[in-house]
């Protein structure tokens, strides 16, 4: 009798599974396939010969179709197999979870079968478990060990790695324990699945769990029982989970043909490499190429010099990353004497301690470090603990080192572990910078994490890829992208070499057309130098070159070139007459210790999670907070900050006083933060208490997160689940939620749209949460321009109350009135900051984005840092009334943009005003948008700052987007007082 | 309730960029992309009828995604970057004059990012191909002076069209997975677009009723067998509803796994269009002389597609098109019909109808990132599989690096459940 054989493919394993005619399971296996489907298949089959010469197959997985089809074998859909073995062997449950390699998936049993799977843009998945063991220098069993022994969870954003990685790091980099970090990341993916996939469906009952990552990690288990609620008894983990799909393979098999193993083997071993895939040109044609490459590159060297032989000054240069931390110690004609480069383990502080004290151990005193400067985001903290003199911006650090190597250098781009950063230089600074924005990436750390999953480390996975044959084309995104294009390859069988390769040069595509967004090769300029630890692996460089059609400069010190930079420039700026730098002494170093701890500021009501770290002589330097007062400064009392003044407008906006005719909720978000004076008016004059949703804050977000549909709309968009939420908690009579086509007819574009979620969001809250009815959720559609219908419209929405049209006609008129009277207060409260500004000399950021850009939690309190860094900060509705009418090239028909054109219409006619336009993650008018900020500002001699913002609150890279914005306004002021200067002394 | 003007200056932030002029009509090649090839066999020739030189673009390679990468931002959306992409391959291609050639593309009007592709095209055109002209096709009177010249027989002409467009569409996907002889509904889809277009020549167009007739009784005359087939509708955002490159030739990909796709109207789109307009006038008063006009074109309009319904209904073997009212009262059931951006209420509408005419399972088509599709598609879901026992949607977002294993993915669940159901119904019946 024929045997049943069930195969599953999935994007890292390859699970087998034989079972005779009675459902008895004979045999499972599970092995890593390392991207050799086939000959990892072919393996396995092997193994099963002593159960039977005859068997009927069938094959599941994701990686599993192109091999059924080729090898006309029958195929079943992965969930579809799960479901079948689940009704086998455990009829009673209610629903099953399984998370794999790179899906999620949930299936629903009782109660209305349904299955989910994970969108294409979702992490919480195995691979996503593997990249962050990864970032933290572990293993993933590790990792699992560490957490069960964590104390607390911290929120992390798990729907993209990259979003994670924005939250670890900081919590890295401030001393949190691993043990808690490791938790966090398993309750991230929890979070994920329970909100992301089952969005609204809640999963009760006997719950099954399957596939690996469950099977194997016993944090992740707890994590899941915890959150679900479930004990022991409802909670399943089946003894053969990660082989389940492959059991429920078998099963399918029952309908398909009978047939030998030996036939079965043959048929697939003869399963040809497909030619479907999109190949390209080798990176070298032949040695001689690459020879020749290799020789020109080795050009870009600097000279060393003997750190025990020399005697003299000397420059110290760190370079504090955000995973690896570098030294660099030079001459003063730029010999190096000194260099380390290291990953950070979450330890920075004790690596640059450690490595002073070997520097001071080689020196002895025959060295005199002149002067120190330390960059990075670990600046303000190495200053404060080490007493370095200096501390300078990034992108200034790496411009100062490119242009040692080429003095003529236009442009540079660096790309590192976690992060891709371009910049343009002209007349001599730095002018434009590119980030990489959170769905962008694809950086070095990518080839690193997918080099271990094929189990090879990076220099030989990479070295593989330069005589690739044919270089798969993988796309040019979001790393899940790219793992699937990678599963798709496999699955048309590309060789690893091949696979390699083309990593390397969607590394290159994603930074030129992604993050650059050149149009063609040209743009990048004349000279380029290239650096980061990722450009030192060739295969990366080559594509770089093929690319653009370029040769650049890569100088061998790649890798360090932001501390070389720091030491130049501690170098140019150590004044002649200091004898030594202020960096703590060898004496000082031994004596020197530190401890930290994670507490939360009770500063104000944003509760910030600050660390502190203690040093041996008492002083203490404190980060994470978003403003002075939690690093222990003075509340701020009169700061320029119209973001902070309109903020309490809104929110002192409703008169507490109990209403006659009941209480209505609104919620405080995106249209809101426009119309909350016109609604609170309306409600107050009709008799009604107006009742505020709780502020936002990511606890809110999670309140609201399992109602969220669809996950890659805008974060503004999804914290309103929260205000939901925290409305119908709040025991409101109804809440009031307007949708709106058209917003205010300001009379400066063609048309006067909202975007379409400000529109119609009220419209998806309704469908997708249980807890809103047709009588506590009430959602006219209205024209703000349109009194009379505006009117009808609300008396028969609000019928219930009786409401004459007389008293809604008032109501509105008395919310109008209020409505202008807020907009003219912003007005006016803008010519005072702008004249204040004025008068202290200081410059001004008109940070522009839309009305809810207000909201704190969606600001991450960017107005508060750019105060702190001197600006003084305006909005865009302050302003844009003193902006012309501009024509665009697009069509100008959203109110909100319109206003976003004329405020850098305005910034551009204005000394001393800059414009950073804020930009929510996933919105896509601003795709449009931008590009038109960008020409107005830029026709004008001025610069563009872009900042996008999401869930994740990381205000480093805008620090640095900043800081560099800063440092190229002082370098054209300073130009332009030089040819002022010039022209007077010509006179 | 108005806000004044502040200030009267306006500023020109605009780039040059070339206009269609009606001389270069003459000997200017106009490219189309290829967006509903159901349609574009007689929109097309229509076009050619007027004098216009015309070309539908066919490019479907990996070049035209990474032309489209290379000149689009990265969020927007993805028929842009196709659109934009097949262009640039076809302009590059070498077989074109390119100081005489223009494009052509549509442009709704709307509250969506979809108003803003021309400029787009003209950003990505503006470096390589700074003489190529875009043309718009539009109702909305954006683009003055610079879209084809329209007149009533044009138009009647364009919307006869549509309406065989869409018949042909319908009819051949219901023959076609029945098909006893492999090619018959290829070969009757021949004959009937010919017929069609020597009836647009001979200005027999507009015999309505004899056209119909002719299309019905074409595909009726091919052998089909009986076999119950699970059908899957395909609805979302309009270019990856129609267009293969946009949704990697979704309804090959529904045949080859014996399904029958069910693809809604164009026309239903158009319908929706028309009556946005109206439904502004009831909602908010905006009422002008453009909404007795836009009366009067639902009502012509919607007088002809009742009647093809009718004579369809004749042929039991037909399922016949959505008629728009009951599509209007199916939106009702879901959504408020002020959702009007993109394809906005008429997704969830046209879900349920599929649902009330025996097609539960379904395709939600939309680009990644799509911001009406938030709403419309994904935000919809859950209220209509409250409705209807059977309903079984899944949302497919595409993207220039969804891969299609992804995609395939996904829809082979839904038709996994799809064929569950099927037999489930069938056994129920039985009984």
């Amino acid at each position: 009798m024929a045997k049943l054989l069930g195969i599953d493919v999935g994007s890292t394993t390859v699970k087998v599974s034989v079972i005779d005619e009675a459902g008895k399971i004979l045999y499972s296996s599970y092995e890593r396939h390392y991207s050799r489907v086939k000959e990892c298949v072919l393996n396995e089959l092997e193994k099963i010969r002593p159960f039977g010469a005859q068997y009927k197959a069938c094959i599941t997985g994701s990686a599993g179709l192109g091999l059924a089809q080729r090898g006309n074998i029958s195929f079943v859909q992965e969930v579809q197999s799960a479901f079948g073995a689940i009704k086998k062997f455990y009829p009673d449950a209610d629903a099953a979870v399984e998370l794999g390699g790179e899906d999620a998936k949930i299936i629903f049993i009782t109660g209305g079968t349904e299955q989910r799977m994970n969108g294409s843009c979702a992490g919480g998945t195995g691979a996503f478990i593997d990249q962050m063991a990864t970032l933290l220098d572990i293993t993933v069993n590790e990792m699992d060990a560490l957490a069960l022994k964590a104390e607390k969870a911290y929120p992390i954003a798990s729907r993209c790695g990259v979003f994670a990685k924005s939250d670890i790091q900081p919590l890295l980099n401030q001393g949190a324990s691993k043990e808690d970090i490791s938790a966090s990341i398993f309750q991230a993916v929890v979070d994920q699945t329970v909100s992301g996939l089952a969005q609204g469906r809640r999963i009760i009952g006997k719950v099954l769990f399957l596939g690996g990552p469950l099977y194997f990690l016993q944090s992740l288990r707890k994590a899941f029982q915890n959150t679900l609620k479930l004990d022991d008894a409802h909670a399943i983990f089946p003894e053969n989970a990660p082989c389940f799909m492959s059991i429920g393979a078998a099963l399918y098999a029952e309908s398909s043909r009978e047939e030998a193993l030996d036939e079965l083997i043959k048929r697939l071993s003869a399963v040809s490499e497909n030619d479907d895939i999109a190949v390209g040109d080798p990176l070298f044609a032949d040695r001689t190429e690459y020879d020749e490459f290799i020789a020109r590159h080795m050009r870009s060297d600097l000279a060393f010099e003997d750190v025990k032989k020399y005697e003299g000054d000397a420059y110290l240069g760190i370079d504090s990353g955000s995973t690896t931390t570098k030294l660099m110690l030079i001459t003063p004609d730029c010999k190096i004497l000194y260099s380390h480069y290291q990953s950070n383990n979450g330890q920075p502080l004790r690596i640059v301690t450690e490595r002073l004290r070997e520097i001071y151990a080689l020196t002895g005193d025959k060295i005199t470090i002149k002067g120190a400067c330390v960059t990075g985001y670990g600046e303000d903290m190495m200053r404060a603990a080490l007493k370095i003199d200096f501390g300078v911006v990034e992108t200034v650090a790496h411009f100062k080192a490119a242009l040692h190597f080429n003095p003529e250098v236009d442009f540079i781009i660096d790309i590192g572990g976690q992060d891709i950063k371009c910049f343009k230089v002209k007349n001599k600074a730095v002018d434009s910078i590119m980030l990489n924005e959170a769905c962008s990436s694809g950086c070095g750390s990518f080839i690193q994490t997918f080099a271990k999953a094929m189990g090879m480390g990076i220099e030989e996975f990479s070295r593989l890829g330069l005589f690739a044959k044919h270089p798969v084309e993988l796309g040019s995104r979001c790393t899940v992208f790219m793992n699937s294009s990678v599963k798709q390859a496999q699955k048309e069988g590309a060789s690893v070499e091949d696979i390699s390769a083309g990593l390397s040069s969607s590394i290159v595509k994603n930074a030129i057309y992604k993050v650059i967004r050149a149009q063609t090769p040209d743009e990048l300029g004349k000279h380029i130098v290239v650096q980061g630890g990722t450009f030192l692996n060739d295969a990366v460089l080559r594509s770089f070159e093929k690319e653009t059609g370029k040769q650049v400069i890569r100088p061998a010190i790649a890798g360090l070139m932001g501390a070389f930079g720091a030491a130049l420039y501690a170098r140019e700026n150590a004044k002649k007459d200091t004898l030594i730098s202020s960096i703590v002494t060898e004496a000082e170093l031994n004596v020197f210790s530190y401890s930290s701890k994670s507490v939360n500021c009770k500063g104000c009501t944003s509760r910030c999670n600050v660390n502190i770290l203690t040093f041996s002589d008492g002083r203490r330097f404190i980060s994470g907070n978003k403003c002075e007062r939690g690093a222990g400064g003075q509340p701020p009392t009169d700061m320029p900050d119209i973001y902070a003044y309109k903020y309490e407008k809104l929110l002192a906006m409703p008169v507490k006083r109990a209403g006659t005719r009941g209480k209505v909720g609104i919620p405080l978000q995106l249209v809101m933060y426009e119309q909350l004076p016109l609604w609170t008016g309306f409600f107050e004059t009709c008799g009604f208490e107006v009742v505020l949703s709780e502020k936002s804050s990511r606890e809110l977000y999670f309140k609201g997160q399992h109602t969220v549909a669809s996950d890659t709309a805008c974060y503004p968009a999804k914290l309103i689940h929260g205000h939901i939420e925290s409305l119908l908690d709040k025991g409101v009579d109804f809440i009031f939620y307007p949708c709106e086509s058209y917003n205010l007819d300001e009379h400066d574009s063609v048309n006067h749209y909202n975007c379409p979620v400000v529109a119609y969001y009220p419209e998806l809250l309704k469908a997708n949460n249980d807890r809103l009815t047709d009588e506590n959720f009430i959602m006219p559609y209205i024209d703000p321009n349109q009194e009379k219908a505006t009117v009808k419209t609300l008396c028969r929405a609000l019928k219930k109350y009786k409401l004459s049209s007389s008293l809604v006609r008032k109501g509105l008129r008395e919310g109008m009135r209020r409505m202008e009277e807020y907009h003219a207060s912003v007005v006016r409260k803008g010519k005072e900051i702008l004249a204040r500004a004025k008068r202290e000399g200081k410059e001004v950021v008109v940070l522009a984005g839309r009305p809810y850009h207000v909201d704190p939690e969606i600001n991450h309190g960017i107005n508060k840092l750019l105060n702190s860094l001197g600006f003084a900060v305006l909005s865009e509705d302050a302003v844009f009334e003193e902006g012309n009418l501009v024509k665009v090239n697009v069509l100008n028909q959203w109110t909100y943009h319109a206003r976003l054109y004329r405020s850098a219409e305005f910034a551009a006619r204005n000394q001393n005003v800059n414009l950073v336009q804020l930009v929510s993650f996933g919105c896509g008018i601003d795709a449009v948008t931008t590009d038109e900020v960008r020409s107005i500002l830029e026709r004008n001699g001025k610069l563009y700052t872009q900042i996008k913002i999401d869930e994740i609150n990381n205000l480093g890279v805008v620090k640095i987007r900043l800081r560099s914005m800063l440092a190229a306004i002082e370098e054209q002021k300073n130009a332009r007082a030089a040819s002022q200067n010039g022209e007077r002394e010509r006179v | 309730m108005k806000k004044e003007q502040t200030t009267e200056k306006i500023v020109d932030y605009t780039d040059d960029y070339p206009l269609f002029r009606p001389e270069m009509k003459k000997d200017y090649t106009i490219l189309v992309p290829d967006m509903l090839p159901w349609h574009f066999d007689l929109l097309v020739h229509v076009m050619r009828q007027q004098g216009y030189k015309v070309d539908v673009l066919h490019n479907d390679t990996r070049a035209v995604i990474d032309e489209g990468l290379k000149h689009v931002h990265n969020d927007t959306c993805f028929p842009a970057l196709c659109v934009i992409g097949q262009y640039l391959d076809a302009l590059k291609s070498g077989k074109y004059d390119v100081n005489k050639t223009a494009v052509l593309i549509t442009q709704s009007g709307g509250g969506c990012r979809a108003s803003n592709y021309i400029p787009l095209i003209r950003k990505a055109l503006k470096a390589e191909f700074p003489n190529v002209p875009v043309l718009s096709l539009n109702f909305a009177g954006l683009e003055k002076g610079n879209g084809l010249e329209l007149n009533l027989k044009f138009l009647l002409k364009l919307a006869y069209s549509i309406y065989y467009g869409d018949l042909i569409m319908s009819l051949y996907n219901q023959t076609k997975p029945y098909e006893k002889q492999e090619g018959d509904s290829a070969k009757a889809r021949v004959a009937c677009v010919e017929k069609m277009k020597t009836a647009l020549d001979d200005g027999s167009y507009n015999k309505l009723k004899r056209n119909v007739k002719y299309l019905l009784n074409t595909f009726s005359a091919v052998p089909v067998t009986n076999e119950e087939k699970v059908k899957v509708g395909i609805v979302g955002e309009i270019y990856v509803k129609y267009s293969p490159l946009g949704n990697s030739h979704l309804e090959e990909f529904l045949l080859s796994e014996n399904c029958e796709p069910v693809v809604p109207a164009l026309m239903d789109f158009i319908l929706y269009c028309v009556i946005n307009n109206i439904n502004d006038a009831t909602f908010y008063g905006h009422k002008s002389m453009a909404t007795v006009a836009f009366r009067f074109v639902y009502r012509w309009l919607y007088k002809k597609q009742k009647k093809i319904i009718k004579w369809t209904k004749k042929y039991s073997r037909y399922e016949p098109l959505h008629d728009f009212e009951h599509l209007r009262r199916c939106a009702d059931k879901v959504i408020n019909q002020g959702v009007k951006m993109g394809e906005g209420w008429l997704i969830p509408a046209e879900m349920a109808a599929l649902a009330e005419t025996g097609t539960e399972n379904i395709v939600c088509a939309q680009p990644f990132g799509c911001l009406p599709n938030h709403i419309a598609g994904k935000g919809a879901v859950r209220a209509l599989k409250a409705l209807y026992e059977y309903e079984n949607i899944v949302p497919v977002d595409y993207d220039p690096s969804a891969t299609r294993v992804n995609q395939e993915n996904r829809i082979k669940l839904m038709l996994a459940t799809a064929r569950e159901n099927l037999k489930e119904k069938q056994t129920k019946r039985n009984i």
